[in-house]
């Protein structure tokens, strides 16, 4: 019990960011912030991922990608929303374009706010997210028991329209 | 020592393999904590704790099993049972060759995990990894030639017991297995078909579409067959058992401060340095012991 707080693997998506939320995430990985003490690795692999982090406004082009990189993460798995751009928009919401925060998509379970988020933020939320992850692997695991016949090809993931 | 080795000696065969499996996959994982710990340190990190690579493989068993096809997790199930196999048989003291042979067999199961998917990175990675399987061959076929030159078995119960130490016989051979090493234990820069390392350009190679419980296994026998490549190691230097264990725990040390000094190579490099190697250190030094006796 407990191994998914010890060991949350990231994914990170840029939907249309700036760049500047990434930045941060790459500077969590450096020297001075050091995500791997916490036993986070940035997987770059859907895969083998736990945690999605979701950066930018996300619009028409960035919706269907991001919706595949989650629905190919295994169970149990997190989103967090890293910056205001994916929480909100932030001053993009009025474009035309811009569907205005990564919850319109996916459901989130953390929002870091900022413009940029601080590294500092984003690590306390990712930290937030693995209790969650926690949490669903509970429910998982309890649904299991109750049901045991109808969970074998169930994926809990994002319903396609 | 002699008391811990006469007590593995008045083990059975099947004693032995039970050990083996039992105590290889703890050992592994505490030398690929070791690994990253130190590897974190000397990038200027604090590093994840020892037990990380304990944790990673337990959540990997606890995430949810996505399968591409049908066949894709039972070349990885191959996989480990050889790779468990061939430790067996070399830990056991049975034929070092066998060992290796079916240590090759179980790289080819792996291979076969890559190839059974449809992700052109996966493929990529599966080709890379068969072009590092044909870099090391030749060498590590040539560690088994070399001992039984030496000691006229290719048992290793016989080459353990040897009195007379093979890596004076041997300087070349062991330079050359030292070289391979390397690209056994997926360290750059030999790293071509999957990283260790969280980012590189394959995504994650010849593992990307394993996920969950098939990944957590393949990680498992990574640290089986690191168990027994420093049993050959091991080998090299048995006529004193401390002198033995140190030199292995220094070879892994060697590979990972090789690993951190070093950008990937590309593969055209890998291949002819790692045949180069081979020809100079290895081939010469068995040639000069057929002058020899």
């Amino acid at each position: 019990m407990g191994w998914f707080k010890k060991s949350p693997w990231l994914l990170h998506y840029n939907a249309t960011s700036c760049n500047g939320c990434d930045i941060e995430i790459i500077a969590c990985l450096t020297p001075l912030y050091d995500l791997e003490r916490f036993g986070i690795i940035n997987t770059g692999n859907p895969k083998h991922a736990d945690i999605l982090a979701v950066t930018g406004s996300v619009n028409e082009k960035s919706k269907q990608i991001l919706k595949n990189l989650y629905d190919q993460m295994p169970n149990p798995k997190v989103v967090v929303a890293v910056g205001l751009c994916a929480i909100s928009g932030c001053v993009f919401q009025d474009c035309y374009n811009v569907l205005g925060g990564a919850d319109k998509v996916l459901p989130v379970d953390v929002y870091v706010p900022g413009c940029s988020a601080r590294p500092e933020s984003i690590i306390d939320g990712v930290l937030q997210a693995c209790e969650i992850l926690e949490e669903k692997y509970a429910q998982q695991k309890k649904a299991k028991q109750s049901s045991p016949k109808s969970q074998t090809n169930q994926r809990q993931g994002f319903n396609h329209e | 020592m002699n008391s811990i080795s006469e007590i593995i000696q008045s083990w059975s065969i099947i004693e032995r393999m039970l050990a083996f499996f039992l105590l290889a996959p703890i050992a592994g994982g505490v030398l690929a904590g070791i690994d990253r710990k130190l590897s974190a340190r000397l990038q200027g990190r604090y590093g994840p704790p020892v037990r990380q690579p304990f944790f990673d493989v337990l959540k990997l068993f606890q995430k949810e099993r996505i399968l591409v096809n049908k066949f894709q997790n039972f070349p990885i199930v191959l996989f480990f049972l050889f790779t468990v196999f061939s430790g067996a048989l070399f830990f056991s003291g049975a034929s070092i060759l066998l060992a290796i042979f079916s240590l090759a067999l179980a790289g080819t199961f792996f291979i076969l995990g890559g190839f059974s998917v449809s992700s052109p990175y996966s493929h990529l990675g599966a080709e890379r990894e068969l072009i590092q399987m044909m870099s090391y061959e030749p060498m590590v076929i040539l560690v088994a030639v070399g001992m039984y030159q030496v000691t006229g078995s290719f048992t290793v119960a016989d080459i353990v017991q040897h009195q007379a130490s093979l890596i004076l016989y041997l300087p070349g051979v062991f330079a050359g297995f030292v070289y391979i090493l390397t690209i056994k234990f997926r360290k750059s820069p030999f790293d071509l078909s999957m990283s260790h390392h969280a980012h590189q350009e394959l995504v994650r190679g010849i593992t990307t579409e394993f996920s969950g419980p098939a990944l957590g296994l393949i990680e498992i026998t990574h640290w089986y067959e690191n168990v027994l490549l420093l049993g050959m190691v091991y080998l090299f230097f048995a006529f004193n058992p401390w002198l033995a264990i140190v030199a292995s725990l220094g070879t892994y040390l060697f590979e990972i401060i090789i690993d951190m000094n070093y950008a990937r190579f590309k593969w055209q490099l890998t291949f002819w340095s790692s045949w180069l190697f081979t020809a100079v250190a290895g081939v010469s030094n068995i040639i000069v012991l057929c002058f020899l006796k």
